[in-house]
Protein backbone atom coordinates (compact mmCIF):
# COMPACT_ATOMS: atom_id res chain seq x y z
CA UNK A 1 0.00 0.00 0.00
CA UNK A 2 2.76 2.63 1.28
CA UNK A 3 4.76 1.84 -2.14
CA UNK A 4 1.27 2.18 -4.19
CA UNK A 5 1.16 5.67 -2.58
CA UNK A 6 4.93 6.63 -3.19
CA UNK A 7 4.57 5.33 -6.70
CA UNK A 8 1.56 7.61 -7.52
CA UNK A 9 3.36 10.34 -6.46
CA UNK A 10 6.39 9.92 -8.20
CA UNK A 11 4.57 9.49 -11.24
CA UNK A 12 2.13 12.71 -10.36
CA UNK A 13 5.52 14.82 -10.11
CA UNK A 14 6.44 13.33 -13.48
CA UNK A 15 3.57 14.52 -15.12
CA UNK A 16 4.16 17.91 -13.66
CA UNK A 17 8.19 18.01 -14.73
CA UNK A 18 6.13 16.74 -18.33
CA UNK A 19 4.14 19.81 -18.02
CA UNK A 20 7.16 21.76 -17.82
CA UNK A 21 8.88 20.12 -20.97
CA UNK A 22 6.10 20.92 -22.86
CA UNK A 23 5.64 24.87 -21.63
CA UNK A 24 8.99 25.62 -20.94
CA UNK A 25 10.17 28.77 -22.99
CA UNK A 26 13.65 28.08 -23.03
CA UNK A 27 15.50 24.81 -23.81
CA UNK A 28 17.10 24.82 -20.38
CA UNK A 29 13.77 24.73 -18.55
CA UNK A 30 12.71 21.36 -21.03
CA UNK A 31 16.25 20.26 -20.04
CA UNK A 32 16.00 20.75 -16.04
CA UNK A 33 12.12 19.04 -16.83
CA UNK A 34 14.34 16.08 -18.73
CA UNK A 35 16.99 15.92 -16.06
CA UNK A 36 14.07 15.86 -13.13
CA UNK A 37 12.01 13.12 -15.28
CA UNK A 38 14.81 11.25 -15.02
CA UNK A 39 15.74 11.31 -11.18
CA UNK A 40 11.98 10.33 -10.93
CA UNK A 41 12.33 6.98 -13.82
CA UNK A 42 15.60 6.27 -10.75
CA UNK A 43 13.20 7.01 -7.89
CA UNK A 44 9.96 4.80 -9.70
CA UNK A 45 12.06 1.73 -10.98
CA UNK A 46 13.18 1.45 -7.31
CA UNK A 47 9.84 1.59 -5.59
CA UNK A 48 8.37 -0.99 -8.70
CA UNK A 49 10.96 -2.91 -7.30
CA UNK A 50 9.92 -2.99 -3.52
CA UNK A 51 6.61 -3.38 -4.71
CA UNK A 52 6.54 -6.30 -7.32
CA UNK A 53 9.30 -7.54 -4.91
CA UNK A 54 12.38 -8.15 -7.14
CA UNK A 55 15.63 -7.51 -6.11
CA UNK A 56 17.01 -6.90 -9.67
CA UNK A 57 15.29 -3.77 -10.23
CA UNK A 58 18.04 -2.25 -8.11
CA UNK A 59 21.07 -2.30 -10.88
CA UNK A 60 18.38 -1.24 -13.16
CA UNK A 61 18.08 1.93 -10.96
CA UNK A 62 22.00 2.13 -10.80
CA UNK A 63 22.05 1.95 -14.16
CA UNK A 64 19.44 4.22 -15.37
CA UNK A 65 20.99 7.24 -12.49
CA UNK A 66 24.38 6.55 -14.57
CA UNK A 67 23.11 7.16 -17.84
CA UNK A 68 20.92 9.81 -17.06
CA UNK A 69 23.66 12.23 -15.41
CA UNK A 70 25.62 11.02 -18.70
CA UNK A 71 22.91 11.87 -21.09
CA UNK A 72 22.24 15.10 -19.61
CA UNK A 73 26.19 16.54 -19.73
CA UNK A 74 26.28 15.38 -22.97
CA UNK A 75 23.28 17.33 -23.83
CA UNK A 76 25.04 20.70 -21.77
CA UNK A 77 28.11 20.09 -23.53
CA UNK A 78 26.56 20.38 -27.17
CA UNK A 79 24.56 23.16 -26.20
CA UNK A 80 27.85 24.80 -24.69
CA UNK A 81 30.11 23.78 -27.75
CA UNK A 82 27.58 23.24 -30.90
CA UNK A 83 29.63 19.61 -31.07
CA UNK A 84 30.79 17.00 -28.99
CA UNK A 85 34.32 16.88 -29.62
CA UNK A 86 37.01 17.76 -26.87
CA UNK A 87 37.02 21.28 -26.94
CA UNK B 1 10.29 -15.35 28.15
CA UNK B 2 10.55 -16.36 24.65
CA UNK B 3 6.55 -14.37 24.26
CA UNK B 4 8.14 -11.68 25.44
CA UNK B 5 11.00 -12.32 22.84
CA UNK B 6 8.47 -12.52 20.12
CA UNK B 7 6.73 -9.26 21.36
CA UNK B 8 9.54 -7.51 21.32
CA UNK B 9 10.25 -8.53 17.53
CA UNK B 10 6.84 -7.59 16.36
CA UNK B 11 7.19 -4.63 18.02
CA UNK B 12 10.62 -3.55 16.43
CA UNK B 13 8.74 -4.61 13.24
CA UNK B 14 5.99 -2.13 13.93
CA UNK B 15 8.42 0.58 14.36
CA UNK B 16 10.05 0.18 11.37
CA UNK B 17 6.57 -0.46 9.19
CA UNK B 18 5.73 3.29 10.74
CA UNK B 19 9.23 5.05 10.28
CA UNK B 20 9.23 4.29 6.79
CA UNK B 21 5.96 4.92 5.68
CA UNK B 22 6.35 8.56 6.89
CA UNK B 23 9.86 8.46 5.29
CA UNK B 24 7.88 7.42 1.99
CA UNK B 25 5.15 9.73 2.64
CA UNK B 26 6.85 12.60 3.43
CA UNK B 27 8.97 11.82 0.29
CA UNK B 28 6.56 11.74 -1.74
CA UNK B 29 5.25 14.82 -0.27
CA UNK B 30 8.38 16.50 -1.39
CA UNK B 31 8.28 15.41 -4.59
CA UNK B 32 4.63 17.03 -5.61
CA UNK B 33 6.52 20.33 -3.81
CA UNK B 34 9.13 20.22 -6.52
CA UNK B 35 6.97 19.85 -9.25
CA UNK B 36 4.61 22.21 -8.35
CA UNK B 37 7.74 24.92 -7.94
CA UNK B 38 9.25 23.94 -11.34
CA UNK B 39 5.63 24.77 -13.12
CA UNK B 40 5.03 27.71 -10.40
CA UNK B 41 8.68 29.90 -10.18
CA UNK B 42 8.58 32.50 -13.00
CA UNK B 43 11.68 32.55 -14.28
CA UNK B 44 13.95 29.63 -14.91
CA UNK B 45 16.84 30.15 -12.28
CA UNK B 46 14.18 29.97 -10.01
CA UNK B 47 12.56 26.65 -11.48
CA UNK B 48 16.34 25.02 -10.97
CA UNK B 49 15.31 25.63 -6.68
CA UNK B 50 12.45 23.44 -7.71
CA UNK B 51 14.01 20.39 -9.04
CA UNK B 52 16.07 20.70 -6.37
CA UNK B 53 13.66 20.13 -3.79
CA UNK B 54 12.82 17.14 -5.16
CA UNK B 55 16.03 15.61 -6.05
CA UNK B 56 17.22 15.88 -2.19
CA UNK B 57 14.38 15.80 -0.06
CA UNK B 58 11.59 13.96 -2.05
CA UNK B 59 14.84 11.63 -3.37
CA UNK B 60 16.40 11.26 -0.19
CA UNK B 61 13.04 10.28 2.05
CA UNK B 62 11.73 7.72 -0.21
CA UNK B 63 14.74 5.84 -0.66
CA UNK B 64 15.75 6.14 3.07
CA UNK B 65 12.07 4.85 3.22
CA UNK B 66 12.93 1.98 1.22
CA UNK B 67 15.99 1.33 3.02
CA UNK B 68 14.41 1.00 6.18
CA UNK B 69 11.80 -1.81 4.72
CA UNK B 70 15.25 -3.44 3.21
CA UNK B 71 16.71 -3.70 6.97
CA UNK B 72 13.00 -5.34 8.00
CA UNK B 73 13.21 -7.88 5.41
CA UNK B 74 16.92 -8.23 6.67
CA UNK B 75 16.46 -9.06 9.93
CA UNK B 76 13.39 -10.99 9.50
CA UNK B 77 14.94 -13.29 6.73
CA UNK B 78 17.85 -13.82 7.84
CA UNK B 79 19.72 -13.89 4.35
CA UNK B 80 22.51 -12.17 3.12
CA UNK B 81 20.32 -10.51 -0.26
CA UNK B 82 18.24 -7.63 1.29
CA UNK B 83 21.31 -6.40 2.84
CA UNK B 84 23.30 -6.31 -0.27
CA UNK B 85 20.11 -4.34 -1.28
CA UNK B 86 20.51 -1.87 1.76
CA UNK B 87 24.03 -1.53 0.24
CA UNK B 88 23.06 -0.48 -2.97
CA UNK B 89 20.09 1.44 -1.97
CA UNK B 90 22.81 3.73 0.14
CA UNK B 91 25.08 3.82 -3.38
CA UNK B 92 22.25 4.88 -5.48
CA UNK B 93 21.48 7.68 -2.60
CA UNK B 94 25.01 9.12 -2.52
CA UNK B 95 25.45 8.93 -6.08
CA UNK B 96 22.28 10.96 -6.32
CA UNK B 97 23.48 13.74 -4.45
CA UNK B 98 26.47 14.03 -5.66
CA UNK B 99 25.31 14.08 -9.78
CA UNK B 100 22.31 16.49 -9.32
CA UNK B 101 23.56 19.24 -7.63
CA UNK B 102 26.55 18.66 -10.96
CA UNK B 103 24.03 18.29 -13.40
CA UNK B 104 22.09 21.32 -11.77
CA UNK B 105 25.00 23.36 -11.65
CA UNK B 106 26.45 22.83 -15.17
CA UNK B 107 22.65 23.33 -16.55
CA UNK B 108 22.76 26.98 -14.73
CA UNK B 109 26.00 27.57 -16.13
CA UNK B 110 25.28 26.88 -19.52
CA UNK B 111 22.25 28.58 -19.35
CA UNK B 112 24.33 31.88 -18.45
CA UNK B 113 26.86 31.64 -20.71
CA UNK B 114 24.24 31.23 -23.37
CA UNK B 115 23.20 34.75 -22.46
CA UNK B 116 20.07 33.63 -20.30
CA UNK B 117 19.52 36.50 -17.85
CA UNK B 118 17.37 36.07 -14.47
CA UNK B 119 14.60 37.87 -14.03
CA UNK B 120 15.60 39.50 -10.91
CA UNK B 121 13.11 41.94 -9.02
CA UNK B 122 13.47 45.39 -7.50
CA UNK B 123 16.21 44.22 -4.19
CA UNK B 124 14.24 46.83 -2.00
CA UNK B 125 10.35 45.27 -2.39
CA UNK B 126 9.96 42.05 -0.22
CA UNK C 1 37.04 5.77 -38.27
CA UNK C 2 40.47 6.67 -37.13
CA UNK C 3 40.85 8.57 -34.40
CA UNK C 4 43.43 11.15 -34.89
CA UNK C 5 46.59 10.89 -32.63
CA UNK C 6 46.46 11.92 -29.09
CA UNK C 7 48.24 14.88 -28.19
CA UNK C 8 50.84 14.42 -26.02
CA UNK C 9 49.76 14.82 -22.27
CA UNK C 10 51.54 18.07 -20.94
CA UNK C 11 54.32 16.89 -18.09
CA UNK C 12 51.49 16.60 -14.75
CA UNK C 13 53.64 17.00 -11.29
CA UNK C 14 51.08 15.46 -9.63
CA UNK C 15 52.53 11.52 -8.25
CA UNK C 16 50.45 8.82 -8.09
CA UNK C 17 51.75 7.15 -4.76
CA UNK C 18 50.91 3.39 -5.30
CA UNK C 19 48.91 3.91 -1.78
CA UNK C 20 46.31 5.65 -3.50
CA UNK C 21 46.60 2.55 -6.10
CA UNK C 22 45.63 0.66 -3.58
CA UNK C 23 43.03 2.10 -1.94
CA UNK C 24 41.66 2.38 -5.51
CA UNK C 25 41.48 -1.47 -5.83
CA UNK C 26 40.36 -2.09 -2.71
CA UNK C 27 37.53 0.33 -2.78
CA UNK C 28 36.31 -1.34 -6.55
CA UNK C 29 37.15 -4.54 -5.16
CA UNK C 30 34.20 -3.89 -1.99
CA UNK C 31 32.14 -2.24 -5.29
CA UNK C 32 32.37 -5.19 -7.22
CA UNK C 33 31.23 -7.85 -4.47
CA UNK C 34 28.05 -5.90 -3.09
CA UNK C 35 27.01 -5.09 -6.33
CA UNK C 36 27.20 -9.04 -7.29
CA UNK C 37 26.62 -10.47 -4.53
CA UNK C 38 28.27 -13.84 -6.24
CA UNK C 39 30.80 -16.12 -4.75
CA UNK C 40 32.02 -18.47 -7.07
CA UNK C 41 35.67 -18.72 -7.88
CA UNK C 42 35.35 -18.32 -11.04
CA UNK C 43 33.00 -14.88 -10.78
CA UNK C 44 35.57 -14.08 -8.18
CA UNK C 45 38.83 -14.15 -10.34
CA UNK C 46 36.84 -12.52 -12.98
CA UNK C 47 36.03 -9.67 -10.83
CA UNK C 48 39.67 -9.54 -9.48
CA UNK C 49 40.99 -9.06 -13.20
CA UNK C 50 38.52 -6.12 -14.12
CA UNK C 51 39.69 -4.61 -10.71
CA UNK C 52 43.35 -4.81 -11.75
CA UNK C 53 42.00 -3.40 -15.15
CA UNK C 54 40.17 -0.54 -14.16
CA UNK C 55 42.69 0.14 -11.41
CA UNK C 56 45.73 -0.12 -14.13
CA UNK C 57 43.74 2.40 -17.05
CA UNK C 58 43.19 4.85 -14.03
CA UNK C 59 46.92 4.93 -13.65
CA UNK C 60 47.42 5.36 -17.78
CA UNK C 61 44.85 8.27 -17.61
CA UNK C 62 46.63 10.06 -14.33
CA UNK C 63 44.06 10.97 -12.49
CA UNK C 64 44.99 8.30 -9.60
CA UNK C 65 45.94 11.26 -7.26
CA UNK C 66 44.70 13.62 -3.98
CA UNK C 67 41.57 13.96 -6.46
CA UNK C 68 40.89 10.69 -7.82
CA UNK C 69 41.06 8.91 -3.78
CA UNK C 70 41.46 12.01 -1.79
CA UNK C 71 42.59 10.18 1.35
CA UNK C 72 44.07 13.25 2.89
CA UNK C 73 40.79 14.34 3.50
CA UNK C 74 40.13 11.50 5.97
CA UNK C 75 36.78 10.80 7.62
CA UNK C 76 36.20 14.40 8.20
CA UNK C 77 33.90 14.61 5.15
CA UNK C 78 31.34 11.93 6.94
CA UNK C 79 30.98 14.77 9.79
CA UNK C 80 30.35 17.62 7.42
CA UNK C 81 27.91 15.43 5.23
CA UNK C 82 26.04 15.14 8.46
CA UNK C 83 25.88 19.00 9.38
CA UNK C 84 25.32 18.95 5.82
CA UNK C 85 22.35 16.31 5.54
CA UNK C 86 20.92 19.00 8.66
CA UNK C 87 21.29 22.34 6.24
CA UNK C 88 19.84 20.53 3.20
CA UNK C 89 16.42 19.69 5.69
CA UNK C 90 15.82 23.34 7.23
CA UNK C 91 16.64 24.68 3.77
CA UNK C 92 13.94 22.23 2.03
CA UNK C 93 11.46 23.26 4.41
CA UNK C 94 11.82 27.03 4.11
CA UNK C 95 11.79 27.03 -0.03
CA UNK C 96 8.67 24.32 0.53
CA UNK C 97 6.96 26.92 2.43
CA UNK C 98 7.61 29.79 -0.16
CA UNK C 99 6.28 27.66 -2.82
CA UNK C 100 3.27 26.93 -1.64
CA UNK C 101 2.45 30.49 -0.27
CA UNK C 102 -0.50 31.44 -2.44
CA UNK C 103 1.97 34.95 -2.96
CA UNK C 104 4.80 33.12 -3.55
CA UNK C 105 6.90 35.10 -1.49
CA UNK C 106 10.45 35.18 -3.30
CA UNK C 107 12.60 37.54 -4.22
CA UNK C 108 15.40 36.18 -6.64
CA UNK C 109 19.09 37.64 -6.53
CA UNK C 110 22.45 37.25 -7.28
CA UNK C 111 25.40 37.07 -5.43
CA UNK C 112 28.86 36.92 -4.84
CA UNK C 113 30.58 34.59 -3.07
CA UNK C 114 34.39 34.18 -1.98
CA UNK C 115 35.42 30.91 -1.69
CA UNK C 116 38.42 30.63 0.73
CA UNK C 117 39.16 26.89 -0.25
CA UNK C 118 42.64 26.34 -1.51
CA UNK C 119 42.38 23.26 -3.67
CA UNK C 120 40.10 22.38 -6.79
CA UNK C 121 38.56 19.56 -5.25
CA UNK C 122 37.25 21.48 -2.11
CA UNK C 123 36.13 24.46 -3.94
CA UNK C 124 34.18 22.14 -6.13
CA UNK C 125 32.40 20.32 -2.64
CA UNK C 126 31.78 24.36 -1.77
CA UNK C 127 29.40 24.78 -5.10
CA UNK C 128 27.97 21.27 -4.98
CA UNK C 129 27.24 22.20 -1.44
CA UNK C 130 25.19 25.48 -2.57
CA UNK C 131 23.53 23.77 -5.03
CA UNK C 132 22.47 21.06 -2.98
CA UNK C 133 20.86 23.17 -0.07
CA UNK C 134 17.66 23.99 -1.74
CA UNK C 135 16.85 28.15 -2.65
CA UNK C 136 20.54 28.49 -3.99
CA UNK C 137 22.61 27.43 -6.50
CA UNK C 138 25.79 27.90 -7.55
CA UNK C 139 25.78 29.52 -11.90
CA UNK C 140 29.22 30.27 -11.73
CA UNK C 141 32.59 30.09 -10.53
CA UNK C 142 35.18 32.86 -11.21
CA UNK C 143 38.76 31.91 -9.91
CA UNK C 144 37.89 33.02 -6.23
CA UNK C 145 34.19 33.87 -6.41
CA UNK C 146 31.24 31.82 -7.01
CA UNK C 147 28.44 33.07 -8.55
CA UNK C 148 24.67 32.16 -6.97
CA UNK C 149 21.54 32.62 -7.58
CA UNK C 150 19.24 32.59 -4.36
CA UNK C 151 15.62 32.66 -4.60
CA UNK C 152 14.94 33.85 -1.31
CA UNK C 153 16.83 36.49 0.99
CA UNK C 154 16.54 34.61 3.72
CA UNK C 155 18.40 31.52 1.51
CA UNK C 156 20.64 34.61 0.49
CA UNK C 157 21.84 35.42 4.16
CA UNK C 158 21.99 31.87 4.71
CA UNK C 159 24.81 31.56 2.39
CA UNK C 160 26.55 34.43 2.74
CA UNK C 161 27.56 34.16 6.55
CA UNK C 162 30.13 32.00 5.45
CA UNK C 163 29.32 28.79 7.43
CA UNK C 164 29.67 26.66 5.04
CA UNK C 165 32.45 28.56 3.31
CA UNK C 166 33.99 27.78 7.00
CA UNK C 167 33.53 23.86 6.91
CA UNK C 168 34.81 23.63 3.81
CA UNK C 169 37.91 24.90 4.50
CA UNK C 170 38.31 23.04 7.83
CA UNK C 171 38.10 19.86 5.86
CA UNK C 172 41.37 20.84 3.79
CA UNK C 173 42.95 20.30 7.44
CA UNK C 174 45.45 23.10 7.32
CA UNK C 175 44.68 24.66 10.30
CA UNK C 176 44.12 21.74 12.21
Amino acid sequence: MMFVTAMAAILVTMILALLRARRGPTVFDRILALNMLGTKTVLLILVVGFLTARPEFIDLALLCALMNFIGIVAVLRFSKYGHFADR
Amino acid sequence: MRTQGALLVELLELLINVLSWICLLTGSFFSVVGGIGLLRLPDFYSRLHGGGITDTMGAGMIILGLLLQAVLTGLVAATVTPWLIAAKLIMVFFFLMITSPSSCHALAQAALQDGLQPKLPDQTDS
Amino acid sequence: MTAPPAPPRPAQNSVQPLRHSLVLLSVLAIFWLLWSGHTEPLLLTFGAISCLVVTALCRRMQIVDDEGAPLHLGLRPLVYALWLGKEVIEANLHVTRRILDPRLPIQPQLIRLKASQTGDLTRVIYANSITLTPGTVSVDIQGEEIVVHALTRTAADEDKSGEMDRRVTRLEGSDR
